[in-house]
């Protein structure tokens, strides 16, 4: 088995799995950035999974092709509507944005899953009529080498998350909406000062993660999962939430961290077919992820500090 | 005396208006309120068999919310319950499989190594909380994670030949009690709820009565005065982590030595651990406040079960009306809000 081969194994494998945790992971670093805590991106990809699956279910087979596209456009609608809970909580009344994250991931569940049995009688969905393909990309594919490496077997929704990784860096640290969104997550009482509305801002935060985690969900049911049940979204909404501090809370970072953690996912699925990871037990590949997390954020691998106001709730005339 | 009357009110209004949502629910997807919540009613105490599989899931929710109220009286978030359960599950069944005695020594014997197993996993976050400063929630979260698939491979490769589940724990390290059954029907009811009760004991005694209850609590109102004043918030860090790590690893030894007398390969976290928060916030963080809010969680649970069957509601509407109930006492400074300017108007 040549360096090619095997590499056109991984790679796709990779970008398939790394997908939903690099957009999940993203709308992560918007929250957080402007100072919201988001333990609730597992909630989030929930209902997007759920939606994009349902959505899919009923007008997939008039839709056709354009069926899985519209489908995470609903799935991004809904994940937007519903972070409006956390971030009423956390921003508005002041929870404790921990707390509401976690109520926000047992109400997705139980919510998403009370539906599904309305409609279906039972704990599962139907398959998807049109799910995503993998494809080969035009012209891009016939490049030799890296063509079959990373463009001839691989879904869109991958090179779309990518894609979105550079344009929330550009957004976040080259326009002046980055720039306030940041600022309300570091001191958000200077940020007020300089007419910024911190309330305004951080609700655009959380609702952006709420786009992001929806989409996430939404491109995992309609690539992996292709129906919704309780166990869909099992944890990756966490390691999207790794992925974030792994990445330092930039979205490059966590393009990277999801990168590699979706390799760690794909491999055991994989990992019986290259020579070199056929040894090594499948338990280490499923922690490695969560106890990298951990070292990075002991200052091991580089230190990782949370943007200084975050899970802060804001007070106005507060000092 | 006000003060204490809205401590008790908060929870109060958040379990009123969840179970108002859940009625809303059943209403707007065209159930009965009425038969859907009087099939809860039945799943709680209709037979001596529910009143018993209720006090049963009553066990762990006490400990598990013990686990996360300790914590939170030092001012730290242990969202890792749930992986401490299941290190302390695995522990207590590896002690009940593994070895043979007398009961008075196997059955505190298994109980505790699950203790010092889930301790010791709680207390990882707690060092590095102390040393390199890091917060504790995404640690917890993380080790929840590594515990999940740590025990699971411990199951299937260390415990056993590649199987998904142990062997039945012996006897003598069992929690099981034949007049429990009895008197329930045979129910799955277990001694463990005396242990349990007993843990809320210890946590009241630590906290209100032990000096190094006070110094706990200090640490947790205000770190910075409790160094001043000469305490170790470090010391404390991690004494709090270790002991709620504990708690949780015990409500692990309710399941394995009691409901289960095995540990099993999951797919999935149980829920107890996560639960347990809501019993710690709705109880206020004090041992008696958990083991009341661990008595509502568990009849809300254990009579879900009954509502398909008796109404046809799913039993989900079950955890939306948990989590909205969580939602509104975490808001609590919203319910203050309005109940302040209900009284301003009654004034007027």
């Amino acid at each position: 088995m040549d360096i090619v081969q095997i590499l056109s194994i991984i790679v796709p494998a990779t970008l398939v799995y790394a997908a939903p945790l690099i957009l999940t992971a993203l709308g992560g670093v918007f929250s957080e950035r402007s100072g919201v805590v988001n333990i609730g991106l597992e909630g989030l990809m929930i209902i997007g999974a759920f939606t994009s699956v349902l959505f899919n279910l009923f007008f997939g087979q008039e839709l056709g092709a354009a069926a899985p596209w519209l489908s995470l456009l609903a799935a991004m609608a809904a994940g937007a509507l519903f972070s409006l809970i956390h971030a009423a909580a956390a921003i508005s009344f002041r929870a404790d944005q921990t707390v509401s994250g976690v109520a926000i991931n047992m109400l997705a569940l139980g919510a998403t899953l009370f539906i599904v049995k309305l409609i279906y009688g039972k704990a599962q969905t139907d398959k998807i009529p049109e799910p995503f393909y993998k494809t080969k990309i035009p012209g891009l594919g016939d490049i030799p080498v890296l063509g079959k490496i990373f463009f001839s077997d691989v879904y869109y929704t991958s090179i779309l998350a990518i894609a979105l990784a550079f344009i929330s860096w550009f957004i976040l640290f080259k326009t002046p909406f980055g720039l306030r969104i940041r600022s309300v997550g570091e001191h958000p009482m200077a940020a007020d000062t300089m007419g910024i509305n911190v309330y305004k801002m951080r609700y655009i935060g959380v609702m952006i993660s709420g786009l992001f985690g929806g989409l996430g969900g939404g491109v995992y049911a309609s690539t992996i999962a292709l129906d919704f049940t309780h166990s869909t979204i099992s944890g990756q909404g966490f390691i999207a939430l790794a992925a974030l501090v792994f990445g330092k809370w930039h979205p490059i970072g966590a393009l990277g961290a999801a990168l590699f953690f979706g390799f760690a996912q794909s491999l055991s699925i994989i990992g019986s077919l290259l020579p070199l990871f056929k040894d090594i037990p499948n338990v280490y590949m499923l922690m490695a992820p969560y106890i990298l997390t951990i070292l990075a954020l002991t200052g091991f691998i580089g230190r990782a500090d949370a943007p200084k106001a975050n899970g802060v709730p804001y007070i106005k005339g507060k000092r | 005396m006000v003060k204490r009357l809205s401590h008790l009110l908060v929870p109060l209004i958040a379990i009123i208006l969840g179970l108002a949502a859940g009625a809303l629910i059943m209403l707007v997807s065209g159930y009965s309120v009425a038969s859907g919540y009087s099939a809860l009613w039945n799943g709680i105490f209709g037979e001596i068999y529910y009143v018993g599989e209720t006090i049963r899931q009553i066990t762990p929710y006490i400990l598990s919310g013990l686990a996360v109220a300790f914590a939170f009286r030092t001012g730290l978030f242990n969202i890792g319950v749930e992986g401490q359960l299941l290190v302390g599950w695995t522990a207590a069944v590896w002690v009940g499989t593994a070895f043979d005695g007398p009961a008075y020594i196997h059955l505190p014997l298994a109980l505790i190594t699950a203790a010092a197993a889930g301790g010791l996993w709680g207390f990882i976050p707690g060092i590095l909380k102390a040393r390199f400063y890091v917060h504790e929630v995404i640690v917890t979260i993380m080790m929840n994670y590594i515990a999940l698939h740590m025990t699971n491979y411990i199951i299937s490769n260390v415990l056993t030949d590649h199987q998904d589940k142990t062997g039945k724990i012996h006897e003598s390290a069992s929690l099981r009690s034949p007049f429990l059954e009895q008197i329930t029907d045979y129910s799955r009811l277990h001694l463990g709820i005396i242990v349990a009760l007993l843990a809320a004991v210890i946590m009241w005694f630590i906290i209100n009565k032990s000096t190094k209850g006070f110094e706990l609590r200090a640490v947790g109102f205000n770190q910075h005065a409790s160094q001043y004043a000469g305490m170790s918030v470090r010391k404390n860090i991690m004494t709090s982590m270790l002991i709620s790590g504990a708690f949780a690893g015990l409500a692990g030894a309710m399941e394995g030595l009691g409901t289960f007398e095995y540990a099993a390969v999951k797919g999935a976290f149980t829920g107890v651990g996560f639960d347990g928060i809501a019993v710690a916030l709705l109880g206020g963080n004090t041992a008696v406040g958990v083991v009341l809010a661990a008595c509502l969680l568990g009849g809300l649970k254990i009579g879900a079960l009954n509502m398909p069957i008796e109404s046809g509601v799913p039993s989900e509407v079950v955890d939306i009306v948990i989590a909205i109930i969580i939602l509104f006492v975490a808001s609590s400074y919203a319910i203050r809000f309005v109940m302040g300017k209900l009284k301003k108007k009654g004034a007027n």
